[in-house]
């Protein structure tokens, strides 16, 4: 095998990856109880895929196509840094909008300081 | 070997943007909704990667970034509409 042949069956795994990560991600979002859970699921393991599938894409272009592309390189980083970023808002703003947890929580520690917080309204 | 793994690929991330347009049709609350339409903007950013992997062209670049982009600011002015009951607010005079 050449070294072409070599990395491109690296990248064709690195994407595969990235892709089962995305199936398991979706999959959480389906089964798991109430709305923090699945934040949890669709965040991180749908930001670890697409770094994943981004990776793959910047070695695949960099090492059989000789071109280093900046491009790929910028959304890894701003994917990586807003990804988490919507999560936490997202949640936030069902906390502070009454969505109720799953029934078989035990801890609740925003419960009650809710308007201490929430200087806005 | 390497075009039939991206072959898979790009089906089974198809197969998880439809579980999640499933949660988008039957998710109780608000959130639920705008958590699994930003999901489907990460999986469409992968999408495109492997569909710009398997042309082999460097021609859809810039529409990663700006899905990237487009998902956050969405998500963004989602959850400020929903806490606030507003996306802008007004200056206080």
């Amino acid at each position: 095998m050449s070294v072409n042949e070599i990395s491109g069956l690296i990248v064709g795994v690195i994407v595969f990856l990235g892709s089962v990560l995305s199936l398991i991600s979706a999959i959480g979002l389906v089964r798991l109880p109430d709305i923090y859970t699945r934040s949890h699921a669709a965040t991180k393991s749908a930001t670890l895929s697409v770094l994943c599938i981004l990776f793959g894409l910047f070695l695949f272009f960099t090492v059989i196509k000789g071109y280093v592309s900046a491009r790929i390189l910028l959304g890894i980083v701003f994917v990586f840094i807003t990804a988490p970023v919507g999560g936490h808002l997202i949640s936030r703003a069902a906390y502070h909008s009454g969505v109720s947890l799953w029934e078989s929580s035990i801890q609740d520690e925003l419960n009650g300081k809710k308007d201490k917080h929430h200087t806005s309204s | 070997m390497m075009n039939i793994l991206l072959h898979i690929s790009a089906v089974i991330i198809a197969v998880s943007i439809l579980i999640a347009l499933y949660r988008v049709a039957k998710g109780p609350s608000m959130p639920d909704r705008v958590i699994a339409l930003d999901m489907i903007g990460i999986n469409l950013i992968s999408l495109v990667a492997v569909v710009s992997l398997i042309l082999e062209t460097t021609a859809f670049f810039e529409v990663m970034l700006l899905l990237g982009i487009l998902a956050f600011i969405g998500t963004v002015a989602f959850s400020k509409f929903i806490e606030k009951g507003v996306v802008i607010e007004r200056k206080r005079d």
